[in-house]
């Protein structure tokens, strides 16, 4: 195997606070992806999934356990070191597409540089550039209101695409789409993981996850199965 | 990247019209009324100060009596104790600037067709230089003109108003006073009111001697109504004040434990602690006014805890994709901030527009500075960093996570 990892989490434990003491979410979890691969994480609701997508997206810290992202180890990372990581290495596409009501669709997507002290002409030309290539050229100055759900999660897409990350970190991206658009927000990640982004999505909807080449499923806190999809080989495989 | 938090913080602010609006009028109220009462209070300052400096610096009065009669004291300045001699004796002390021997009264002039009541001072020379009075057409009589009791007289703006009109050059006319011919030798300068607000125009300086024998007649040779005296600078004032009472008790054959007939005044201490009133006075108002800037700051930080517990789930979302923590600290800061300084500029406005309508409505003397505009600005940015740092913490402290999840 030498293909570079973009994520590699090994023995990762994370637990929180209770009344009755620590709870265990997350037990002895080891995973290594690769550049270019394409994940849909799955499992029940309590599996340990979304604390699992938090740790991968930097929001949140592990108990114990490292966790190696882009060839940098991320816990014991200062917060502002943190916050670059988040900025440059990952793109985030939320369920709920989160993105800010009273900016038009250009700020939103120019957001991010904002916070990596890119000079606005070029925030401004490289967040047109991405929302024609998601099709929402001739919407430049709309506001997210104005535009339909799949439209909108097309700009997160965009916005989350804008840093050039290395990943992109997707928590139930289409569940609050119907399928048809689905299918299309779906297709979109498709293409971009042909253009060799690698995709990590969260989702609990099968026909969802057989986008992906590769399914990792949780439960009580632990991977209790991580294949291939039969349709797509892929090489490159931990485990 | 400033400029982009500028741009947002602007539109932050635009976010909800009417609750910015009403945030801002605590810092538009608070600034407005510093600004007011800052203008009012320096008005009255100035006006005393000028009170103050048209009288003359370090000043004394030394005025005759109080007379006593089988017992009865009456009224100072009504007994002829003092005469010219007391004054030459005065001006060989130490220390002393200049020494003005005083007698006046009330005379009806007439000029023409007109005729005027006024007051009537009669002085040496010495008189002007003390008073720091000058003459603006014409001239002032000089030591001969009293040693010869030439009827010369010098006309106060008051006087030339009346009597002469705005058609007639007073210099070089001859007015009666008391019947008397006078040649107006000069017209003084405008001295405006006094701190009791007594008008200081309405007068005419004649010789001293003129006075004595042709106007007030009647007196005992060479007596005077009151000195003035100007010590050479406030240090010595103690100490002139004391000289000139042993000086006097002697001339005058005052023993120990009697009553003097003569009494020396500080003019100087009494304007003073007019000037002082006036500064407390000024310095009480903006501490009043200050309290609201206060009240406004709080408010500020009030509805800075409402904006960021509203927009939990907008920070959560500047966190995941990439905001610092003191980017977040900065936005809030900058919102806070914008609002107590685009109040504040309203506010000054404002309190310019309130402080010239004061001067309209009552013809009090106002003083806007740039001094106090300045201190109301920094402190309404000070207000805003220090109000608006709580909330815009509190932002940047938020946990990405839960602040995500925020409905």
């Amino acid at each position: 195997m030498t293909q570079k990892s973009v994520i590699e989490v090994s023995h990762l434990y994370k637990a929180y606070q209770t009344a009755a003491g620590p709870f265990p979410v997350l037990k002895d979890v080891n995973l290594r992806i690769n550049q270019g691969e394409y994940v849909a994480i799955m499992g029940p609701s309590g599996s340990g999934k979304s604390t699992f997508m938090n740790i991968l997206g930097c929001l949140d810290m592990p108990t114990s356990g490292t966790y190696v992202l882009d060839g940098h180890a991320v816990a014991g990372m200062e917060a502002n070191a943190v916050a670059g990581v988040r900025n440059q290495t990952i793109g985030f596409v939320f369920q709920g597409f989160n993105l800010l009501a009273r900016s038009s669709l250009l700020d939103n997507v120019a957001l991010p540089l904002v916070y990596s002290r890119i000079e606005k002409a070029e925030r401004h030309a490289r967040a047109k550039v991405l929302l024609e290539k998601v099709g929402l050229g001739r919407h430049l100055h709309s506001h997210p209101n104005q535009i339909s759900g799949g439209q909108q999660q097309r700009v997160a897409i965009a916005r989350a695409l804008v840093n050039n990350p290395r990943l992109i970190l997707a928590d139930e991206p289409t569940g609050n789409l119907d399928s048809v658009t689905s299918e299309e927000i779906m297709a979109l990640f498709g293409q971009l993981n042909k253009e060799g982004i690698t995709i990590v999505l969260v989702t609990h909807e099968h026909d969802i996850a057989d986008h992906a080449k590769r399914q990792v499923r949780f439960l009580d806190g632990e991977i209790v199965q991580d294949t291939l999809s039969a349709a797509v080989p892929v090489d490159g495989v931990a485990q | 990247m400033f400029s982009a938090m500028l741009g947002e913080a602007w539109h932050a602010m635009g976010a909800n019209r009417l609750r910015t609006f009403l945030t801002m009028l605590g810092m538009v109220i608070g600034v407005g009324a510093v600004v007011l009462m800052m203008a009012i209070g320096q008005g009255a300052e100035a006006s005393v100060k000028r009170s103050i400096s048209a009288m003359g610096s370090n000043l004394f009065v030394v005025l005759s009596g109080p007379p006593r009669v089988a017992g009865v004291r009456s009224a100072t300045g009504n007994a002829p104790s003092l005469n010219v001699k007391d004054a030459d004796a005065i001006a060989e002390l130490n220390d002393v600037a200049g020494v003005a021997p005083v007698t006046m009264g009330k005379a009806q002039i007439v000029y023409a067709s007109n005729n005027w009541n006024t007051d009537i001072i009669g002085t040496t020379p010495s008189y002007f230089d003390v008073r720091s009075w000058s003459v603006t057409a014409g001239y002032a009589f000089s030591d001969s003109d009293v040693r010869s009791a030439t009827r010369v007289a010098l006309v106060g703006k008051t006087v030339v108003q009346n009597v002469f009109g705005d058609d007639v050059d007073p210099v070089g006319q001859t007015i009666r006073i008391n019947q008397r011919p006078f040649v107006v030798l000069g017209v003084l300068a405008t001295k405006g009111q006094t701190l009791d607000g007594r008008d200081q125009d309405d007068t005419i300086i004649v010789p001293l001697t003129t006075a004595q024998r042709k106007l007030f007649g009647n007196q005992l040779p060479g007596s005077v109504r009151q000195i003035i005296v100007q010590a050479s600078s406030d240090k010595v004032m103690g100490m002139v004040e004391e000289a000139m009472n042993g000086l006097l008790n002697q001339r005058h054959n005052i023993r120990e434990g009697t009553d003097s007939d003569f009494s020396v005044r500080n003019l100087t201490a009494i304007a003073n602690s007019a000037a002082e009133t006036a500064r407390t006075m000024s310095l009480l108002l903006g501490a009043i006014a200050s309290v609201s800037l206060l009240v406004g700051g709080i408010g500020i930080m009030n509805i800075m805890l409402v904006s960021v517990t509203e927009r939990t789930r907008e920070i959560g979302i500047r966190m995941a994709i990439g905001a610092r923590e003191r980017d977040i600290l900065l936005q809030f800061l900058l919102e806070a901030v914008m609002i107590s300084i685009v109040g504040c500029l309203i506010g000054i406005v404002i309190g310019v527009g309130g402080a010239i309508l004061v001067n309209f409505l009552t013809q009090a003397e106002i003083i806007v500075s740039t001094d106090s505009m300045l201190i109301a600005f920094s402190v309404a940015a000070t207000i805003g960093i220090f109000f608006g740092f709580y909330p815009a913490r509190k932002a940047a402290k938020l946990n990405p996570i839960e602040a995500l999840r925020y409905q």
